[in-house]
């Protein structure tokens, strides 16, 4: 058993029983900072390595997985969740988008069980953000008004909110720098990164934990929607690494990605872009079903997964 | 030591999601606010308990100093644009200022 998703239990356990555990709001924002630069750095560094040409093909067809996601999720919650367009075209948003913590604790699985996997994988980590939200837009809209929305603010929000500033400009700094400029501060960023993943687990477990009542108004279809459908995704990224040449462990990986929903750069974007669906609906089945059958169930299962569909 | 001489003055109170703080600002700008004042806040209400514990999860309580022909027209905008789908709690109340010019453009209120 790895540590890193005991601290999640931790976390979700102490909510539950009511211990006044919490941590500060500002460090919050400080682990989360450092989570999303030190994995963006990580990914530079690969990448400078690598011929770009050879990558371009695989980050297009990543990317494309998470157009493709919320069209399959949507139909599944509007006609079996029988959710409101609305609804569903938000929820299908936040699958389609992926979740950063859900990654790092996959990498860390990697790592810890020596499985090699393309270390530039980062890179479609910031690739994979956008489209599903994308399309959880215009899903939402589709046959209404779409000059309701306002795109202006919504692009500000998606390409320059918090994430994809660090997460990307994590990426281009390793990927200039490479891993003789970045040696200095591999103590701090590499280094003390699995401490931080504990401790930012351990606030989502707090919060996966206070999220919980909402479970009783969303009801059980979509809890079972939010079990049903990271399995779903992750078999269509199971398929589309092995297609693109990624390894098992790389594999695996994409499966991930597409297996993870959003939890803060969706819902964030998806309140203003379509402020009719419901935001607990999303975020009980992002963060306190998928994430937690993610992190504990799912990346084990998805390595399995991988290696079937790349043997077989 | 003589009393303050204060003026009358609107003072808009709009508590809502973090995610509408950077379009109520404009908005309220929009609308003749010569400024504003956001805060980050935690409560309860009709949309559960909102502890800010995380990004959406977090409140926002805006203060705006305003004339009353201004005031109105903010209550009226965020009534019609953000009430049906955002939690959101606003109202006014008559304060006393001190330099109204800094807040309204009829000094007199």
């Amino acid at each position: 058993m790895d540590a890193i998703p005991l601290f999640f239990l931790l976390g979700f356990a102490a909510r539950l029983a009511r211990s006044d555990l919490k941590l500060p709001s500002q460090l919050y924002e400080a682990l989360s900072i450092y989570l999303l630069l030190a994995i963006g750095l990580k990914g530079g560094v690969e990448l400078s390595k690598q011929d770009v040409m050879e990558v371009l093909p695989q980050a297009a067809a990543s990317m494309g997985l998470g157009f493709v996601i919320p069209l399959v999720a949507f139909p599944l919650l509007a006609k079996l969740v029988r959710l409101s367009r609305f609804d569903a075209a938000a929820i299908a948003g936040h699958y389609g988008s992926v979740s950063v913590v859900t990654f790092a604790v996959a990498i860390d699985y990697m790592i810890a069980r020596m499985v090699p996997y393309e270390a530039y994988m980062p890179l479609f980590l910031v690739l994979m953000e956008m489209p599903g939200i994308a399309m959880g837009i215009l899903l939402a809209r589709l046959g209404g008004d779409l000059r309701s929305v306002r795109w202006g603010e919504l692009a500000h929000e998606i390409f320059l909110g918090k994430s994809m500033v660090l997460l990307g400009g994590g990426l281009a700094i390793g990927w200039f720098a490479g891993t003789q400029g970045l040696a200095p501060l591999s103590p701090f960023f590499f280094d003390l990164f699995k401490g931080v993943l504990c401790l930012f687990l351990l606030e989502m477990g707090l919060v996966a934990a206070s999220q919980v009542p909402a479970l009783r108004e969303s009801g059980l279809r979509l809890a079972l929607f939010a079990l049903v459908m990271p399995v779903i995704a992750a078999t269509m990224g199971a398929f589309t690494g092995t297609l693109i040449g990624l390894s098992a462990g790389g594999t695996a990986l994409l499966a991930t990605l597409a297996a993870s929903a959003s939890y803060i750069a969706a819902p964030a974007a998806m309140r203003i872009a379509v402020p009719e669906a419901n935001p607990g609906l999303s975020i009980t089945a992002a963060l306190v079903i998928t994430f937690p059958f993610n992190i504990l169930v799912g990346i084990p299962l998805y390595h399995r997964l991988a290696g079937l569909i790349h043997g077989g | 030591m003589s009393a303050p001489h204060t003026h009358p003055c609107k003072l808009v109170v709009i508590i809502t999601e973090a995610a509408l703080e950077d379009s109520l600002g404009k908005d309220v700008m929009k609308l003749g606010a010569h400024g504003y004042t956001i805060a980050d806040v935690r409560g309860q209400g009709r949309h559960g308990a909102r502890n800010a514990l995380w990004g959406a999860d977090r409140s926002i309580r805006m203060e705006v100093l305003c004339d009353a022909e201004t005031a109105s027209a903010i209550l009226v905008h965020v009534e019609k644009h953000y009430f049906r789908n955002f939690a959101m709690v606003s109202f006014v109340a008559d304060v006393g200022v001190l330099r109204p010019e800094k807040f309204s453009h009829h000094p007199t209120g």
